[in-house]
Order: structure tokens, then sequence, then C-alpha cells
């Protein structure tokens, strides 16, 4: 993640300069990590598509937490025929695979890198929504969200003061797998053309050129799969670590 | 006043002693005695009663005699159920005794039973585990055995699932597991604080009606006064980890001498004493 | 003579499911009680599980909607008031919940906990809030300091004494209680109900008191109402309720309950009249 934000300084060479002479050479101690087919450093490539892996995916899981913390804490406070609706839209969408849904998305919306964030985004929603809400319902049960009504709390506030703050943390931890989950579509999608769009670089097009060389360059299709490898451990972990930051019992 | 033991036959000898026992646990940098030095007996036939609130070290007490403690416990003292020493044994030696002369009843029998067994099989398995009987002998048994129970028509009851039963009925089956071994000791752990109060009182009066019939002696905790005065014949009063006070039932009601006990029974409201502040009047009792 | 203090008139609630296809209609868990509250008057609620006793005490604290029927608190009908008269019904009854651990949000002090009433009806300058406060942890016998600590830092019948003091902050006529010693031991127990007596009568408070222990129940109340299945199978006042039931549920819940003084008498050296 470091990385990825100070990849201008750290990239030891421009990521979209090309320099022919330069092709498909093996790592050494000038191209750290070898350059590809047309002479372009892949380890200067592979950190600023970390950066653009990075703002995707930060942007999609923002659209999915936010868009999916909003359907389900409502659906989930008010109930009834508000949440049957709701639900059941979450739940069609839910039904589409991930990937042939953000494939659809893009398709429908362009190729860009905004529209992937956005396509991604909308594919994390149903899941956010559902954690939210069954999250939200388990608090509506504790007895202070009793209390606070009973002193006269309006709706509104005890949504933002007694029930988000106690449901952040499940989503948090939820955002961090997402986020890595994230990372990897944004790659499929690159992969397949509909994401970052050459000659910028991302992990996805990066490795669909690399699988072309595998016979003669196999760091071009290693690298940026490393990479991706160690980004998605890297987010998981910190699922893992958020979890037990966020238990009120440690303060 | 006097009192005496009338369960403490001469020639006979206690079906468990505890003495000494301390159990500790190791925090970060000190160790927490939650058991201390604490001596009890349970003589033939006996319901002995250990009461005290929640801290007192009345459930370490029991599950130290069942040796279910978790790992990281202490224990010190000694143990004897039958004569054997509890705290020598393997844990294979353990098992056995567990279930054959040694049964427990916890407070909660949904979490206790399995809920994808039916309950012919729970109840049996002791038999077939214990005493290799066949599946069908075992079912059999297991029948006498939730009738012995007052559970109505245990031919039905054993192919059915513990959640079709009621919390009440659930205790009983957990009972009639217990027995089935005929132990000569029930250790129960609150076996009634979770029920309601009718529900309550059928199953006090099933316990007393086993040690009556078959002469099984219960270890009873409970951390409810009414309870223990229904069923007990012995009451040991803990707190803090220690044996406050120990005597018959009778005395203990009428003439407690420690502080301790005397503020426990000032707190309790009853049906029959239903006025008067029950916190002052516990702590003047406490002087 | 004026109005009863809560007037509950023939409420039904049954649990419906609302499903894909309708609505399906669930069994009643209460099913048409009518009961009536006096002023200054503590009214227990007895039952065993299932009765539909906290459901009915939620009816009142308009948390939940009765399917039939009514409730009046203080001359209003809790379900039909808007604006200033739900705000005043907010006001003027508060309630202690059963479970110390879940009564109190875990990401809030003390001291937030028992300012937001105070907010939520605007009274006072932060200030005027935060003496406020530290005045009710006092009153309800807890060091002032308190307010800046968490829930989970706080024992069991310390958390009650703030549910109390939540309870009372503004100055309410009425407070309804939910088993709120279930969860104590017995020492804690008889503390908090000497200080909820002492609160009713300072502050002359009308109360609910819902409980399945009878000797609490007998305890607090001056009438009693022994619930079942969703049913009031009795009401009266307490002492004749105890000494003399009519109903033979109520006998039968009467008798189960242990009395160890009733079998061995009184203690003799306690020092302190029972």
């Amino acid at each position: 993640m470091l990385a990825a934000l100070f990849a201008p300084w750290i990239a030891p060479y421009s990521p979209i300069e090309l320099d022919v002479v330069q092709m498909l050479q093996g790592p050494s101690a000038m191209h750290w990590l070898g350059t590809d087919e047309v002479g372009r450093d892949v380890f200067s490539r592979t950190i600023y598509a970390a950066r653009i892996s990075m703002q995707v995916a930060l942007i999609a899981v923002s659209v999915g937490l936010i868009g999916g913390t909003l359907i389900g804490v409502v659906a989930g406070y008010f109930g009834g025929v508000v949440d049957l609706a709701l639900m059941r839209v979450m739940e069609l969408l839910f039904s589409f695979p991930a990937i042939l849904l953000a494939v659809v998305l893009m398709a429908s919306l362009g190729t860009s890198v905004l529209n992937a964030m956005v396509a991604i985004g909308i594919v994390f929603i149903p899941g956010f929504s559902r954690l939210a809400r069954a999250s939200a319902q388990a608090v509506l049960r504790e007895q202070y969200v009793e209390a606070a009504r009973t002193v006269g709390m309006s709706d509104m506030r005890i949504i933002l003061r007694e029930i988000l703050p106690n449901i952040v943390a499940p989503l948090l931890v939820e955002a961090a797998v997402a986020f890595a989950y994230a990372v990897l579509l944004e790659s499929a999608l690159s992969f397949l053309g509909l994401g970052a769009q050459p000659p910028d670089p991302s992990w996805g097009n990066m490795l669909n050129t690399g699988r072309g060389f595998m016979a003669q360059a196999p760091w071009l299709g290693i690298v940026p799969g490393m990479a991706m490898f160690i980004s998605v451990l890297g987010f998981n972990l910190l699922g893992d670590g958020l979890r037990d930051v966020f238990d009120p019992h440690m303060r | 006043m006097s009192d005496v033991r009338k369960h403490r036959q001469p020639g006979a000898s206690p079906i468990l002693s505890v003495s000494d026992l301390v159990v500790e646990f190791p925090k970060r940098d000190e160790t927490v005695r939650v058991v201390d030095h604490v001596g009890l007996e349970v003589w033939p036939g006996e319901i002995v009663g250990v009461i005290g609130e929640s801290g007192s070290g009345k459930t370490l007490t029991a599950l130290s005699v069942l040796r279910l403690l978790p790992k990281r416990a202490r224990v010190a003292g000694e143990i004897q159920l039958g004569g054997r020493r509890i705290l020598e044994l393997s844990r294979r030696q353990m098992r056995q005794l567990r279930g054959d002369r040694l049964a427990f009843i916890p407070q909660d029998a949904m979490r206790a039973l399995n809920p994808t067994m039916q309950v012919g099989y729970q109840v049996g398995e002791p038999l077939i585990l214990h005493r290799r009987e066949p599946l069908r002998a075992a079912l059999a048994k297991a029948i006498t055995l939730l009738g012995s129970v007052h559970l109505r028509n245990p031919e039905t009851v054993i192919a059915q699932f513990p959640h079709q039963h009621s919390g009440g009925m659930q205790q009983r089956i957990m009972i009639a597991m217990g027995l089935a071994l005929e132990p000569e000791l029930l250790i129960a752990d609150e076996p009634t604080t979770a029920l309601d109060v009718t529900v309550q009182a059928q199953v006090v009066n099933l316990l007393k009606e086993i040690r009556d019939n078959k002469g099984t002696s219960i270890l009873f905790i409970s951390h409810d006064l009414g309870v223990i005065a229904e069923v007990c014949d012995w009451v040991y009063v803990m707190h803090r980890g220690k044996v406050a006070e120990e005597g018959s039932i009778e005395r203990i009601f009428n003439d407690p001498v420690d502080p301790y006990t005397r503020m426990l029974l000032a707190a309790t409201p009853t049906i029959s004493h239903p006025g008067g502040v029950l916190g002052r009047a516990a702590s003047a009792a406490r002087r | 003579m004026s109005e009863p203090a809560i007037v509950i008139a023939d409420v039904v609630k049954s649990f419906d499911q609302i499903g894909l296809f309708g609505r399906k209609i669930g069994p009643r868990a209460i099913d048409g009680v009518s009961l009536t509250v006096q002023r200054g008057e503590t009214l227990g609620i007895v039952g065993e599980s299932g009765s539909g006793k906290s459901t009915l005490l939620r009816l009142v604290l308009r948390l939940i909607r009765p399917t039939s029927g009514s409730v009046r608190v203080e001359g209003r009908d809790v379900w039909a008031a808007r604006g200033s008269d739900l705000r005043a019904i907010r006001r003027e009854m508060q309630a202690v919940f059963q479970d110390p651990a879940s009564s109190f949000n875990p990401r809030q002090t003390i001291g937030a906990i028992l300012a937001a009433p105070l907010e939520v009806h605007g009274f006072g300058s932060r200030q005027s809030r935060r003496a406020l406060v530290g005045e009710m942890l006092e009153r309800v016998g807890l060091p002032a300091a308190m307010a800046t600590r968490y829930p989970h830092q706080l024992s069991g019948g310390q958390k009650q004494r703030v549910a109390i003091a939540r309870a009372i902050i503004l100055k309410p006529a009425i407070v309804l209680a939910d088993e709120p010693t279930s969860a104590l031991d017995v020492s804690v127990q008889a503390q908090i109900l000497d200080l909820f007596e002492e609160i009713k009568r300072g502050l002359a408070l009308t109360s609910i008191f819902v409980s399945h222990n009878l000797a609490v129940i007998r305890h607090v109340s001056d009438h009693v109402a022994v619930m079942r299945r969703g049913r009031i199978v009795e009401v009266g006042p307490a002492a004749q309720i105890f000494a003399n039931p009519q109903n033979d549920y109520t006998r039968a819940l009467i008798a189960a309950v242990p009395d160890p003084y009733a079998k061995f008498g009184n203690p003799r050296n306690l020092g302190v009249p029972l």
C-alpha cells in the first residue's frame, strides 16, 4: 500500500516510456525485475499498477460500503415492507456471479477506470447490505436501543448514535476483505481488457501480456501475479487485525 | 443448638470427601485463588447443598470433583470418591469414573443435550460406552429410565429430539441420562435455575425421590436459598472461595452463625416476609 | 377523581408474519388484557416464561404496537399521541431493563449515556447537564467520577444503578421495570430493591414492576397481577393475592415457591426484624 502511494518516487523508470533496445530482458541490477516486450521496467509498472488497483479498490469498496450500509441499516431498522422490498432487490443482485455482474455493468457503462470502480462497487453492495442488516437487527434487540426509544430519541438519532457505532466493526472487517477481492476483480476486468486501458499498467493487463511470453519471459506473468497474491493476503490479514482492534472491551 | 449430621453413620465412610482443596488460576503477573482450602463431605444417601453468590467458588469446587476444570487451573488438596483419590487418576480412569460412579447434571440441559441425536440414544449411550450393552438393550433401559423420571410416553420420547421438549422435560432427560449407570453421586450445578417455579418444584421433588428410592447421594450447587432449603440435608455456605459455615439445613436457617450467612438470609426476600428494607437488613445482619 | 396514571384497555397483540404471500396471523402473545395503575402505586406483574409479561410492558412503553386495544398514560393515548403529547409521554415514562450487560451502548461513556435523555429533551446547557449527571450518579450511590467510565468497566449492580439514574434523570412520573434484579446476586439485588423503593418514594413514582420471582414481586408491589399465556388470571392487592389467592393457577404458583421460613421458622439471631 505504501509502495502504491509513493510510486512516482520509488519507481526507477517511467511505466509507459518505451525502450525497444531493452525489451524482454531478464532481472538484472539495472531492471530488478526485468523488462517487458516493449522494454518497460516491470518493477516500475508493477508499482504503478498497484496504485491503480488501490485506487479502484478504495473507491469501489467505499461505494459498496456506503451504499450497502445505507440500504442494510434502513431495511433492518424499519423492517416490514421496506425490508422485504430492499432485500429482494439485493438478492437479485446477489444471485449473479460477481464477475459476470461486473462485466455486464462494464459493458453497459463503457470501459474506463472510473466505470470499473462503480461496477465493482455495485457488485459489493448486496454483501455489505446483508451484513449491515443482520448487524443492525442484532443491535436492535439490545436493550439500549429500547432505552433510547423510551427517552424519546428520533429514528435518525438512534441509527446514528446507537446503531452505526456498534456495527462499524464487522463492516470494516468485511471492507478489508472486500478490498482484497476488489483488487482481484479489477485485475480480472483489466485482464479481459475492460478496466485500465493500455498503455496504463494494471496487474490484470500485465498478466494478460505476460501470458503470451510465458516461455521466453516468465517474470512478466509471475511478478504481477505475486503482487496480487501479496496484496490479497495482506488485506485479509488486515481484516483479522481490525477485528481485534474494534473489540470495545479492549479499551 | 445441636447440629447432628444424621447421614454420618458409625462404621460408614463418606461417598465424597474433599479436603484442603485449593484452585488457582495464573494471571499475567499474579495467581488468583478461587477456591481456598475448601473441605466438604457427602455421606451415603445425603443431599448436600453448596450455596454461594457468583465468584464464591461453588461451581469450581464441583468441577474439581469432576476433574473438568480448565487446563490452566492449578489444583491442590485431596478429593476422594468412594475411597479413590481422584486427583491421582489418569484421564482414562477418570473417564471411566465419570458416568459410572459419578454423574453431572448441568444448569442448561438445552445446551448439554446433543440436538441432532435422538433422546433414547443419548440416555442409553452411557450403557453402550461403559457397559458395552447392545443398542436394543440400552434403548429398553432408556425407556425405563425416562419413565422413572416421570416423562410421559417414554416409548415415543426415545425417538424424539431434545428440542421437541420443554426446559423442564429436557432437565428430566438429563437426569435420566445421569442415572443410567446408577452412580453413587450426582453432582447438580444449578439444575433448576433456568426453570419456571412450578417446573423447578417438580425437578426438586424428582431429585428427592431419586435419593429416597435409590439411595443416591447428591451434591447440589445453587445460589437460591429457597431451593437449597427445600432439598438439602446439610449445607455448606461458600463465600470468596472459602466455606463460611456448614451445618444442617435446620440449624443454618434457625441459628446462622457466620456474618455472611446471616447477610444472605436477610437479603433474600420471601413470600412470608415481604416487608423490610432488604439491603439495610442485610448489612445490619452482617455485623 | 382524575384518571389513573396508566390505563391498559383490552389490549391484544399477535405477532403476525409478513411474507411474500401476504400476512400470516400469529398466536396471541397478549390476549385481551385490561389493567389500571393508580398514581403513586406499584403494580407487580408476575408470570412464568412465555406468559407475555414483558411484551405487555413493551406495549405500555410504546415499543411494540398493539394489534388492538389502547394504552393511556397520564390521560394520553400512547399510539395516538403526536408532537408535544408524544414528547411529554417520552419524558414522563421511563424504564429499567433486565439485562445490565445490554442496557447500555458499549461505545459511550456513562456520562454520555446519562446525558442523552437531557439532550433529546433540550434540558439545560452542556455544563448544567454534566452537573446533573454527576448529581444523579451520587443519588443512586455511585461516585460522580464514574461518568468517564465505559459500561463494561462496571459491575452488574453498578450498571443497574446507572440504569435507575438514566430512568429518573428527566424527573418522570412513571418508571417501568422489567426484571431489573433477575441477573443479580441476592445481596446486590437487596441493595437495588432498596434503592428502587427509596427513589419511588422520593419522587412519588407510579410503577409497573415485572418479574418471574414471586418473593420480589411481593416485596415491591402494592397491587399484583398474575399473568398466564397472555391473559391476566388474577389481580388484586398484594397482601390479598398472596394470603388468599382465588385462582387455581395463582395458588399453584405460590405453592411452588420454596419458603424456608414456613418450613423452619424464623431465624433467631439476625438482629433485625424481618
